[in-house]
């Protein structure tokens, strides 16, 4: 409660205490601008980052659940062969479900490629089984086995030669848009230093009017920065919402495109990017009032 | 009290100021004189601590100004008005602002501050310039508002660095008045001057102690003043 009354003292702040730093046009205009960039791009990492994990999550927990067994045999094999496979799939531990799909939903699988007016029965296509497993452990090695016995043109695929690395880059997505994030904040306090700096470097004077007539260092480096602080909120809420603004419009998770038309945020997710103007503003904190403290020892 | 034991003060390799001892009695009026360049603006800066003595001790109210916080001094400021050489101020606030800048830098600027201001700014005679914007004053006027902003804070020293030195005769007497009445009041004040005409002319209305810094050491100036 306290820490809140405290932020919002400095917040309202205290007219009269920043009157004494003359407005700078050019700085605020810079600051200002710098933090709507980042804040903008910083929202763009964090849609990145949110998609990657949510792509690599669903691939983790939907495909690690299911497996398909492909069954290529002679045409007058396949039917024999898909219902033994059928058989040993029913009585194996840790499977829940076996359905051997149709020649629709098989179709409708090539349709993609071969398109939807190819008689695919006349094909000789494999028999494809959508195995679901209950949870428990399955042991694959032994299930291959067993189908080579039963059925031995069925092979197993539990999609872990794809899926694998698919998770492996969407983590490495999701770690490089966190590490653009951070060189986003660090390039963000970089430019508030600088700029803090400047104002303080130009300011000289009434600097040092303000010790003469007896001014503490805090007193000092409050009115900057409280400033710079203000600058990097507002700027950051702009660049934050033209960012949301801009990944709002993109294409919805409907169309057909996969990942990029996923790249977004859902529900309770968009918080994440209207935090970036409170983040801006404490990178603003830390970096103008350790400017401040700097420089303001350096003129003694 | 301020003291003085036994300072030096070395810059660049040479020594500005050496062996110095004095002691400013609560009350008490001195001038401090000497040639341009003699070291009075670096002494006055050693008593309020913008400069710190590069050996001895300068003690304000018993304690070392070089064992003191950056903080510790701003707030002994507080207690010491000072009149620069070169007048400073905001130049984007009001005259009235300026002057009550101490009070504002202090925390202490609700209460009757507006009243303690106007008075101020009657007494110094800028009642009609309190609404201007520094660069707008004359060379005296600005002589006038560094004083007031000096005393705002009813400080116990006033430090004046040539308070009268880009002004006409007839504006130098009347900041010399306005620092003869501050002492009266109990202050101590200590103006720097090279201005022997001036010293002369304060002997008649107040007892002053005339200090000359030479050869970098102060002494009690002679009868020829």
């Amino acid at each position: 409660m306290k820490a809140l009354r405290d932020i919002l003292a400095f917040l309202v702040g205290d007219p009269q205490a920043d009157r004494v730093v003359p407005p700078t046009g050019f700085t605020a205009q810079l600051t200002l601008f710098s933090a709507a960039a980042m804040a903008f791009l910083a929202s763009f990492a964090l849609a990145l980052s949110t998609s990657t994990g949510r792509l690599a999550d669903r691939w983790s927990s939907e495909l690690a659940q299911s497996l398909t067994v492909r069954i290529s045999a002679p045409e007058d094999q396949l039917a024999i062969q898909t219902q033994a496979a059928m058989g040993v799939l029913q009585t194996t531990p840790g499977i829940q479900s076996a359905r051997a799909l149709s020649i629709e939903e098989q179709a409708a699988l090539l349709a993609p490629w071969f398109g939807s007016s190819v008689p695919i029965e006349n094909l000789p296509i494999p028999q494809l089984i959508d195995v679901i497993e209950d949870g428990s452990a399955l042991n694959v090695a032994s299930l291959r086995l067993r189908l080579q016995a039963e059925a031995p043109g069925a092979i197993v695929d539990d999609h872990a030669r794809w899926r694998q690395p698919l998770i492996r880059a969407a983590g490495r997505l999701r770690g490089l848009s966190w590490l653009s994030l951070l060189l986003i904040t660090g390039t963000m306090a970089a430019m508030i230093t600088l700029a803090a700096n400047a104002a303080l470097s130009a300011n000289r004077q009434v600097i040092e009017v303000l010790r003469q007539v007896g001014a503490v260092d805090s007193y000092i480096a409050q009115a900057f920065v409280r400033r710079f602080t203000l600058r990097a909120l507002s700027g950051a809420a702009i660049g934050a919402i033209c960012g949301m603004i801009a990944i709002a419009l993109l294409p919805s998770t409907n169309a057909v495109g996969g990942f990029l038309t996923d790249l977004g945020f859902r529900g309770a997710g968009w918080l994440v990017p209207a935090s970036i103007p409170f983040l801006a503003a404490v990178v603003a904190f830390v970096a103008t009032r350790l400017a401040a403290l700097r420089t303001l020892r350096t003129m003694a | 009290m301020i003291e003085l034991d036994k300072i030096a003060y070395s810059y660049g390799g040479g020594e500005l100021l050496s062996d110095i001892s004095l002691t400013l009695q609560p009350g008490s009026f001195h001038f401090l004189t000497g040639p341009s360049g003699a070291g009075k603006t670096t002494f006055l800066k050693l008593i309020y601590g913008e400069l710190l003595a590069t050996a001895g001790q300068v003690r304000i109210s018993g304690m070392d100004t070089r064992a003191m916080t950056r903080d510790q001094i701003a707030r002994v400021r507080r207690h010491i008005g000072v009149v620069p050489q070169q007048t400073q101020f905001l130049d984007h606030l009001r005259v009235a602002d300026n002057i009550a800048l101490p009070l504002m830098v202090s925390g202490r600027d609700g209460g009757g501050a507006q009243t303690d201001l106007d008075q101020l700014l009657g007494w110094v005679g800028l009642t009609s310039q309190k609404e201007q914007f520094p660069p707008q004053l004359s060379g005296g006027e600005r002589q006038r508002a560094a004083l007031a902003r000096a005393v705002i804070m009813s400080p116990d020293v006033i430090l004046a660095d040539e308070p009268t030195g880009n002004i006409d005769w007839e504006m130098s007497q009347r900041i010399l008045k306005l620092l003869v009445e501050l002492n009266k009041m109990g202050k101590t004040v200590m103006i720097a001057t090279h201005d022997l005409a001036l010293i002369r002319a304060a002997k008649s209305q107040v007892q002053a102690r005339v200090l000359r810094i030479t050869g970098r050491r102060l002494q009690l100036a002679g009868a020829d003043l």
